[in-house]
């Protein structure tokens, strides 16, 4: 049972170094010493991790490489502002919700498109993600083209943390078991994960589907955080702006996309002042990395404590032998 | 009771047909190669008992039942597992995720188990550690579990594709071109090791192979192919004398 103890220990620490996470932040903000702007920015790295996290599911770990995920927080966030607006859910409400029909959407859409590879889904799921929001910006129901308005500020830091928290434990737990095993295997080599009797098209189908719902969550946490949701925030840009925090950090490393969208949001926050400069830094920024560290900060690795003990040239495996 | 009957097996690409009238029977316990030329249609006729094609015409019988139509997972279910002429390895994965992974249809708790961690999720992966590990063993590959599949080298990468293979816990297993590119001490390893898990596993297996050394030397019996039809069979004795066979291999005599 040793493993069992390992795994829940583990567990554990990690949840209490996300409680002092939350605690040192939430104190800082109580007492005035992150402000507005800031806050902002925080708020907004939660979402964004929650974007990364999810979209790395589907592209990193199960290898299907999808480019529509802001179509899905679109429906995430309209969802929700109309359980909260018209209907007078609670946030919680409003969040489930909107997952729950970013996953029925993701698992309609899913089940043809993930027959395809490569480019041509790629191709695929950027041209839904674009339907979607076009059919959004269609809905008077929802304000179409001028967005929905009067959604309530319910969104704070500490939705938004744990929520991500939430996300994190749920995605990290997926991974580690024998069905996020067969979701790599199909990204390591579709034949035979077949031949090994996996039920491939199941497989991806579920993670895109999981994939879209917290899409989704982190769309209704967006749209109650900016008293507005307008589908031109829902634009494939977006779509790229997420793909590249999963890129940036590493596809398939779920530490990577957490660094990945941490340090995006912080570079677009920080050069908020020259708008002009700002896409101009951020684009070397991604050549040198991709010139340097084509396979990401991370690669595939995960974050541990043995890659500390590496990197200070504690353990060192001879990796060279072989080929 | 024969394990696999396979009657008027037939595939077409379009013009050519690659597998015509294809029939073998296999009993339980067997160890049956399948040899033939260049081209002969070994590896399509491996295809079509595995699902990844589906034949135009005939019949594929295992284990009592039907097999035609089923894709690749359902039939490996049933109980057929394979390994690749050219290695299929999960190549970033741990040795022993690779094998791993083949235990997937045998785990039984679900996806909510999975996340919240209850339940059965921490028995059944603590169990499935040491299953794989015991399968490592057993391949001589436990010292490397920890190492990235690709990085074995070429002798272990097969062996660790069988090892995987074996883990799914198959009641006929397939090989094609077990000993492809191996030295001829490694091939010898390599025939002392399909029968050792013929018996301690009791096995059924089909084995394609180019180096007659095995063939001859482990199968019992063993069916010709050529032009995607079955020529001969017979033991390695029979087949060997058979002058269809001879001249299939080396052309007719000529007169």
């Amino acid at each position: 049972m040793t493993g069992m103890r390992q795994k829940t220990k583990n567990d554990l620490l990690m949840l209490a170094a996300g409680i002092v996470i939350y605690a040192v932040v939430q104190t800082l903000i109580s007492v005035g010493f992150i402000q507005d702007y800031w806050e902002r920015n925080i708020v907004y790295v939660c979402i964004n991790i929650i974007l990364a996290t999810s979209l790395n599911l589907i592209n990193g770990i199960t290898g299907q490489f999808s480019i529509g995920h802001a179509g899905f927080m679109a429906v995430g966030a309209y969802v929700g502002a109309i359980m909260t607006v018209k209907f007078g859910l609670p946030l919680a409400g409003g969040i489930v919700a909107g997952a729950l029909g970013a996953a029925v959407l993701g698992f309609i859409i899913g089940l043809p498109t993930l027959r395809l590879t490569g480019d041509y889904l790629a191709i695929a799921t950027l041209g839904l993600g674009e339907i979607i929001r076009i059919t959004i910006l269609n809905i008077p129901y929802v304000g179409g083209a001028s967005g929905f308005m009067g959604i309530p500020k319910l969104t704070n830091f500490t939705w938004a943390f744990f929520m991500m928290l939430f996300v994190l434990f749920f995605i990290k737990n997926f991974v580690n078991s024998t069905h996020g095993r067969a979701c790599v295997s199909i990204r390591e080599n579709e034949i035979a994960a077949e031949a090994m009797g996996i039920d491939t098209t199941k497989y991806k189908v579920m993670a895109f589907t999981l994939g879209a719902a917290f899409a989704g969550v982190a769309g209704a946490l967006f749209s109650h955080y900016t008293y507005i949701a307008h589908p031109a925030s829902f634009t494939f840009m977006r779509s790229f702006d997420i793909l590249t925090m999963v890129v940036l950090g590493g596809l398939g490393s779920m530490s990577g996309s957490i660094v990945g969208a941490i340090f995006f949001t912080w570079v677009s926050a920080f050069f908020a002042e020259w708008p002009e400069w700002r896409m101009v830094i951020y684009s070397l920024l991604l050549i040198i990395l991709m010139l340097f560290r084509p396979q990401g900060l991370f690669g595939n690795k995960e974050l541990s404590l043995k890659m500390f003990g590496r990197l200070t040239g504690g353990e060192r495996r001879g990796t060279a032998q072989g080929n | 009771m024969a394990l696999l009957k396979v009657t008027n097996l037939s595939k077409s690409f379009g013009g050519l047909r690659a597998v015509s009238s294809f029939n073998i029977d296999i009993d339980q316990g067997e160890l049956v190669g399948l040899i033939g030329p260049n081209g002969a249609g070994k590896t399509t006729a491996f295809n079509l008992l595995t699902g990844v094609y589906d034949p135009t015409e005939g019949e594929i019988m295992f284990d009592g039942k039907s097999v035609v139509g089923l894709k690749p997972y359902q039939i490996t279910q049933r109980g057929v597992a394979r390994t690749f002429q050219n290695i299929r390895l999960f190549s970033e994965l741990s040795v022993l995720d690779n094998v791993k992974i083949a235990y997937h249809f045998h785990v039984k708790y679900g996806l909510l188990e999975t996340v919240f961690r209850l339940g059965r999720y921490f028995g059944e992966e603590e169990d499935l550690d040491k299953k794989a590990l015991r399968f490592l063993e057993i391949f001589q590959l436990a010292h490397r579990k920890d190492e990235i599949a690709k990085n074995l080298p070429y002798g272990e990468q097969r062996r660790l594709e069988i090892a995987r293979a074996l883990a799914a816990q198959p009641k006929l297993l397939l090989l094609d071109e077990p000993a492809a590119g191996m030295n001829p001490q490694e091939t010898q390893q390599l025939m002392d090791m399909i029968r050792w898990i013929r018996k301690e596993f009791g096995l059924t297996i089909l084995l394609i192979e180019h180096d007659m050394s095995l063939v001859m030397g482990v199968c019992e019996r063993i069916y010709v192919l050529d032009y995607g039809s079955i020529i001969a069979q017979g033991t390695p004795t029979e087949i060997k004398n058979n002058p269809r066979v001879i001249e299939a291999y080396l052309g007719e005599e000529v007169h």
